[in-house]
């Protein structure tokens, strides 16, 4: 009824100017329709507003004031320090160690992940396979999965004396370590576990992009003479790139904010090896410290964006 | 490797068939072997769990572990906690995202665009940031600790808006404008011509924020402060953080009441959701 372009405008002769009604229905009709269209955006965006928009844009103005949890009731007590939240996070020690941890979770857990995806990937896109719905579901299985789930069930594993890990390693007559306890192996342990709880995401993605590359493509390439691994390094990777590029960014982006392993797996320890900056940002929140824990946060937003441009910079224009 | 080599399935391709089933099946093996021994284990008395070398079949079949959820911890209550709250964010999303998914697909108004590179924008933002005001925000409403404060920030999300527009998007405009034509007014439109439409769409988005939500951790963590607005996630992970893992037992099984109703959404609709995933993943 808004916009209907079923008749044609009018012909009018030419010189005459468009008769008064007509450019009023007109404006009518646009604001009928703007109307429309925010009477359905209205919902969401007034949410939208209230709960994220609006908190994103305050978390920015809190990093630069001392708020604490118990200004919350007098605002007025509130100063504004200027960069100071942001300096005092660079000579905190915890921050810098959170900082490198996460960086290496980053850096390690990023290609294993993709790694075991692809390789998940390649091996259910094969022709020869039968059961693949199977397989697909099995490893997409820790994905839907709560993290307090797995934190239980890994603990387990993990467990030095009982667990499961440790009793095959017995098997073969190693007396395996205190995985969780021990400073070098439990930032390892927490990334081989993200690595083996993520992996089935990016699967189902490489999935979607391996069965987009064109048939035709492989055909050539056998023609050419090509075994099977140079046709996956030469046709697979690059038709690949885009979706490879995406895994990377979305992977990268969840293990800079990786929280939820350390927080039920080793609380941060032991002495601050898997404390990461999220964790870091939650602990200054829970003391109390909100304009502090907000700095940091914008420190890691900053990053997460300087990760995806590196990222889109990186693959992007190598094609 | 390929899908189109089936004119040669012969002796090495035999071979290649066997490695994969052979590395599949390992693989399959580490990522649901943990599921089904936490299963298997629930069902065991606290000694067998603990027994070294562990058995893989309980020697003694006991469903005590899961009597102790209900006498020990008010399971039923979490389990209405996490079942409401996520139903609610779920029905929220649904009804919100599609209309402004409608919105900004197929109507034509200013601010659309602002609108679109803002929900865009917050795609980006990670959840750290935005936790700190929005807790200060929930407390100042007086929500903690209710269900209103648990729900109420993820009624709406940037992914849920970016899956609805991109689907509407491949719907026929003609469609729309011929039920203008006929004379329906847009609500109507939306209820009976685009809605219905959106069915697999709708799917998709219900099924990935049921999940998110039923998982929720660190929010509901915060947020409720006493035991009757806990969700599953956060009784079973303050039960077993402060314990000196003396009771294996009560926490396998816990977890496996935490995976269950998960598991069986999951596998009745995983279709939904690797489309889902799938599409958002490519475009």
């Amino acid at each position: 009824m808004t916009s209907a372009p079923v008749a044609p405008a009018p012909v009018r002769p030419v010189g005459t100017t468009p008769d008064r009604p007509a450019g009023s229905i007109r404006r009518r009709q646009r604001l009928r329709r703007a109307l429309t269209g925010w009477a359905f955006s209205a919902p969401y965006t007034i949410l939208f507003l209230v709960f994220m928009a609006v908190p994103v844009v305050i978390s920015l103005v809190m990093s630069f004031t001392d708020l604490r949890s118990t200004d919350l009731r007098n605002p007025f007590a509130v100063n504004f320090v200027g960069l100071d939240n942001y300096t005092r996070l660079f000579s905190d020690d915890l921050f810098l160690r959170s900082s490198l941890n996460t960086l290496v979770f980053v850096v390690i857990g990023v290609p294993l992940t993709i790694v075991l995806a692809l390789a998940a990937a390649t091996a259910l896109n094969s022709g020869l396979l039968r059961f693949r719905g199977l397989f697909r579901v099995g490893f997409y299985l820790p994905v839907v999965t709560s993290i307090v789930a797995v934190a239980v069930v890994w603990r387990f594993l993990l467990d030095p004396e009982v667990g499961l890990v440790n009793n095959l390693l017995r098997v073969v007559g190693v007396d395996g370590p205190n995985w969780l306890f021990d400073t070098k192996l439990a930032l390892p342990s927490l990334i081989v576990m993200a690595a083996w709880r993520n992996f089935g995401f990016l699967m189902v993605v490489f999935l979607a992009g391996l069965q987009a590359v064109p048939a035709d493509l492989y055909e050539a390439a056998t023609l050419d003479g090509a075994n099977r691994w140079q046709q996956f390094r030469n046709v697979t990777l690059p038709m690949l790139r885009p979706t490879l590029l995406f895994g990377g960014v979305v992977t990268g982006i969840g293990y800079l904010q990786f929280f939820e392993e350390p927080f039920v797996m080793t609380q941060g320890g032991p002495l601050s090896s898997t404390l990461s900056v999220s964790y870091h940002i939650y602990n200054q929140f829970g003391f109390g410290n909100y304009g502090y824990a907000a700095a940091g946060s914008y420190v890691l937003f900053v990053a997460i964006v300087a990760l995806s441009v590196i990222q889109f910079r990186f693959l992007g224009e190598r094609k | 490797m390929t899908t189109i080599d089936r004119a040669g399935v012969r002796g090495r391709d035999r071979v290649a068939k066997a490695v994969l089933y052979a590395i599949l099946s390992v693989g399959l093996l580490v990522v649901v072997g943990p599921f089904v021994w936490m299963a298997l284990s629930s069902l065991k008395p606290e000694g067998e769990i603990r027994s070294v070398p562990p058995t893989w079949l309980p020697q003694t079949w006991t469903l005590d572990n899961f009597r102790d959820l209900f006498s020990r911890l008010d399971f039923p209550l979490y389990f209405f906690n996490s079942a409401f709250v996520a139903l609610a964010v779920t029905a929220g999303n649904l009804l919100f995202c599609s209309l402004v998914g409608y919105a900004l697909a197929k109507l034509h108004y200013p601010g659309k665009r602002l609108l679109f590179l803002a929900v865009l924008g917050m795609l980006m933002v990670p959840g750290m940031v935005t936790f700190v005001p929005q807790f200060v925000l929930v407390s100042n409403m007086g929500l903690t600790n209710s269900y209103a404060g648990l729900i109420l920030p993820f009624l709406v999300g940037p992914f849920g808006v970016f899956l609805m527009r991109q689907f509407l998007q491949s719907i026929p405009d003609d469609l729309i404008e011929a039920a203008r034509v006929d004379g329906a007014g847009e609500m109507r439109i939306f209820w009976r011509v685009v809605l219905p439409l959106c069915r697999p769409a709708l799917a998709t988005l219900g099924i990935l924020t049921f999940l998110a939500s039923w998982n929720n951790f660190l929010w509901p963590l915060v947020v409720a402060s006493t035991e009757d607005k806990y969700t599953l996630p956060v009784a079973l992970a303050l039960y077993s953080i402060g314990q000196n893992r003396t009771d294996f037992g009560l926490l396998l099984a816990g977890a496996v009441v935490v995976v269950l109703p998960v598991l069986i959404v999951f596998i009745v609709l995983q279709r939904h959701f690797m489309r889902g995933i799938a599409t958002t993943g490519l475009k």
